[in-house]
């Protein structure tokens, strides 16, 4: 660590992350009774994916039926590789936290009826509620605090250290537990607020040993104006699609529609179907980010054309992250837990992506359960014994490579690097319409810069963050070609395909782990199977056929 | 990309330094300073906490551009979002008039769900 005097901190839970997951994680953890801090790369109430726009949420009153329905399709969309249990314990959670939500301040609109309608968010008054909630609790918050490195020892993870990088000064804080809730990684595609969000949770856990799981399920594009930000695009759906001609672009614009058309050329949409005021007013007092865009622009969206992108999306609203294997979100490793887009959503989503509202949900329950499994584990773990901490962290911190060879420090230059990963992750060619030879070119050639993460020099406060996440996004690149390559099918919700393997095979209704970083093994976990997910392998055999 | 800070506006509160995701600005003695544009992710929060309007986020999210501060000022643009977001005294909050648990009542005749493709048009986006 280079800066000036660290600022050094003791408590029981240290939450890495401050968006949602991260938030209810520290909150969680503060209502057990724990000494909390909390670090944001950036600050908590602003960052991450649902604090610019609003997002969706799993509100089913408790009605028996109509929630083993839910699980039931969301088991099947998943391509059975979700767990039907854990469904279940999300729907009852968020639940619960939404009440809370509403308790603290939330002015949920309510219908006709009166009923409180507690399934959409403004991510703004969301998060800004939550900070409050957080600090309520007593949580100390440190903001532009990235994480560089995890603390570990023999007893398993006790901290972390990283950079306080509006004072360049160094933190160090050393924790019973750590939560992980740094969100998932969409290598700085500019999706609405994704670019604070580079994998690097993934790369701390996995310099401490960490497996991750569903890194495959990594195929997600997000439509958005080509000139803008903006990934929310449910209101896309009042929207006729053109080419450049001004001819309408017919079909169903479901499966590869959009993309397929953007390899062919531009693609214009008016969002002509909200042909009335009235429906105009709704859609605007609705997701009002999406028109931002449009307004400043001087484009009038109800009436004109303007140009699509697909941004992507990665595991944010991918599915793949780090293992959790108990109850409360805890990893592989002892002291480790993780909640939100950092963990893999697998055990409620499969092999399919949840959208805004399962993610959203996952986010606030996987949050609530890891911060108290955390709580838990620090009341109950290492009591008594001394802590011999040592930092874990190997790349992407300006130290010579591990094994001495590769570029010398200096030589790479960290913007350069990032656009070299980009190069092979964002391009809808490899990464969207998924081969075997695609993607393991693409894997190939990321392997190859690899050694280069540990040759950037970084200086100021700035470069060592950006290097450190530039680590990051290779590492997670690289964790999900090898995971791509490995699944040989197509399963579940279009989230991974290799062109080659368009059929579901039932040989392979396993998840996928990968770890290490210089060496990247693969195995498939059936862990998750159990006596009753077997029965439905007939069911999938059909859905495979279709 | 954020594109102004008003000097005349600012008052020098530097909230924007704190609530900054990506960490574009930097404090100084008076207006905060945009010191890492390329930095930006254009999410326009910065411009939803300023409390006196000075802060102008262009929507073009991978080019400069040049912005003219009278004339945002005379289009109402300046603090817009914030307004649209019911911030600042005397508003209604967005979130306490949100139409979207309603939106799906005004749905066109045939919604269409994308598979690969996040949430256009899905009831549960």
């Amino acid at each position: 660590m280079s800066g000036e005097t660290a600022v050094k901190l003791t408590a029981d839970v240290l939450v890495i992350g401050g968006g949602p997951a991260g938030a209810w994680a520290a909150w969680s953890a503060a209502s057990q009774g724990a000494k909390v801090v909390l670090v944001d790369k950036g600050y908590l109430g602003s960052s991450g994916a649902t604090a610019p726009g609003g997002t969706n949420l799993l509100y089913l009153p408790p009605d028996r039926e109509l929630r083993e329905k839910a699980v039931q399709q969301r088991m099947e969309s998943g391509g059975f590789l979700s767990e039907a249990d854990w469904i279940h314990r999300v729907l009852d959670q968020v639940y619960i936290n939404l009440e809370l939500v509403e308790k603290w301040g939330y002015p949920f609109v309510r219908d006709e009826d009166g009923v409180p309608q507690r399934n959409h968010l403004q991510g703004p008054e969301y998060m800004a509620l939550m900070r409050k909630a957080v600090k309520k609790a007593g949580v100390k918050v440190l903001d532009h605090a990235p994480a560089l490195e995890l603390l570990v020892d023999e007893h398993g993870v006790g901290g972390a250290r990283g950079i306080l990088r509006q004072q360049n000064r160094d933190w160090e804080v050393e924790a019973g537990a750590v939560v992980i809730a740094t969100g998932g990684c969409a290598f700085l595609s500019k999706g609405l607020g994704c670019n604070v969000l580079t994998g690097d949770g993934y790369l701390m856990g996995a310099e401490v040993g960490a497996e991750l799981s569903g890194m495959e399920f990594s195929r997600r594009y997000a439509p958005a104006p080509a000139f803008s930000s903006n990934t929310r695009s449910r209101l896309l759906g009042w929207a006729t699609y053109y080419d450049q001609e001004g001819k309408e672009l017919q079909g169903r614009r479901d499966g590869d529609f959009l993309a397929k058309c953007l390899l062919e050329g531009p693609v214009y949409a008016i969002m002509n179907k909200a042909d009335t005021p009235e429906k105009q007013a709704i859609l605007r007092s609705s997701h009002a980010i999406f028109f931002l865009p449009y307004d400043r622009a001087g484009i009038d969206a109800f009436t004109q054309p303007f140009p699509l992108t697909l941004r992507y999306e990665g595991t944010v609203r991918g599915t793949g992250g780090l293992r959790i294997v108990t109850d409360d979100c805890g990893t592989t490793v002892p002291g480790l837990y993780a909640a939100g887009d950092a963990a893999t959503r697998e055990r409620i989503t499969g092999a399919a992506s949840g959208g805004g509202a399962f993610n959203a949900s996952w986010a606030i329950c996987s949050g609530t359960w890891a911060g108290a499994g955390a709580a838990k584990h620090a009341r109950t773990a290492g009591v008594g014994s001394v802590r011999r901490l040592r930092p874990a962290g190997r790349y992407g911190l300006g130290r010579p490579s591990v094994q001495g060879d590769g570029p010398t420090p200096g030589q790479i230059d960290t913007r350069t690097l990032i656009r070299s990963i980009q190069a092979q992750v964002l391009p809808l060619e490899i990464n969207y319409f998924r081969t075997e030879k695609s993607i393991g070119e693409a894997l190939g050639k990321l392997h190859a810069l690899w050694p280069e993460v540990n040759a950037q020099a970084p200086v100021t406060v700035h470069d060592r963050v950006h290097a450190r996440e530039a680590a990051a996004m290779a590492a997670t690149a690289r964790w999900m070609y090898t995971a791509a390559l490995a699944r040989k099918e197509t399963r579940g919700g279009g989230l991974h395909v290799l062109r080659e393997y368009p059929e579901l095979d039932p040989n392979q209704h396993h998840r996928l782990l990968v770890s290490g970083l210089e060496r990247i093994e693969v195995k498939p976990d059936r862990s998750f199977l159990t006596p009753l997910a077997d029965q439905a392998a007939p069911a999938l055999k059909e859905a495979g056929a279709q | 990309m954020i594109e102004l800070v008003s000097d005349d506006r600012c008052i020098g509160c530097n909230l924007c330094v704190k609530v900054c995701p990506t960490n574009v600005f930097d404090k100084t003695a008076h207006a905060p300073v945009i010191a890492r544009q390329e930095d930006c992710q254009t999410c326009f929060i910065c411009e939803a906490y300023c409390p006196v309007d000075a802060l102008y986020v262009s929507p073009y999210t991978d080019e400069a551009v040049d912005v003219d501060e009278e004339t945002l000022a005379a289009d109402g643009v300046l603090g817009s979002w914030r307004a649209t977001l019911g911030w600042g005294p005397g508003r209604t909050k967005l979130a306490a008039v949100d139409q979207t648990p309603f939106i799906n009542r005004i749905l066109p005749p045939r919604p269409v769900r994308a598979a690969g493709i996040s949430d256009a048009g899905s009831p549960t986006g």
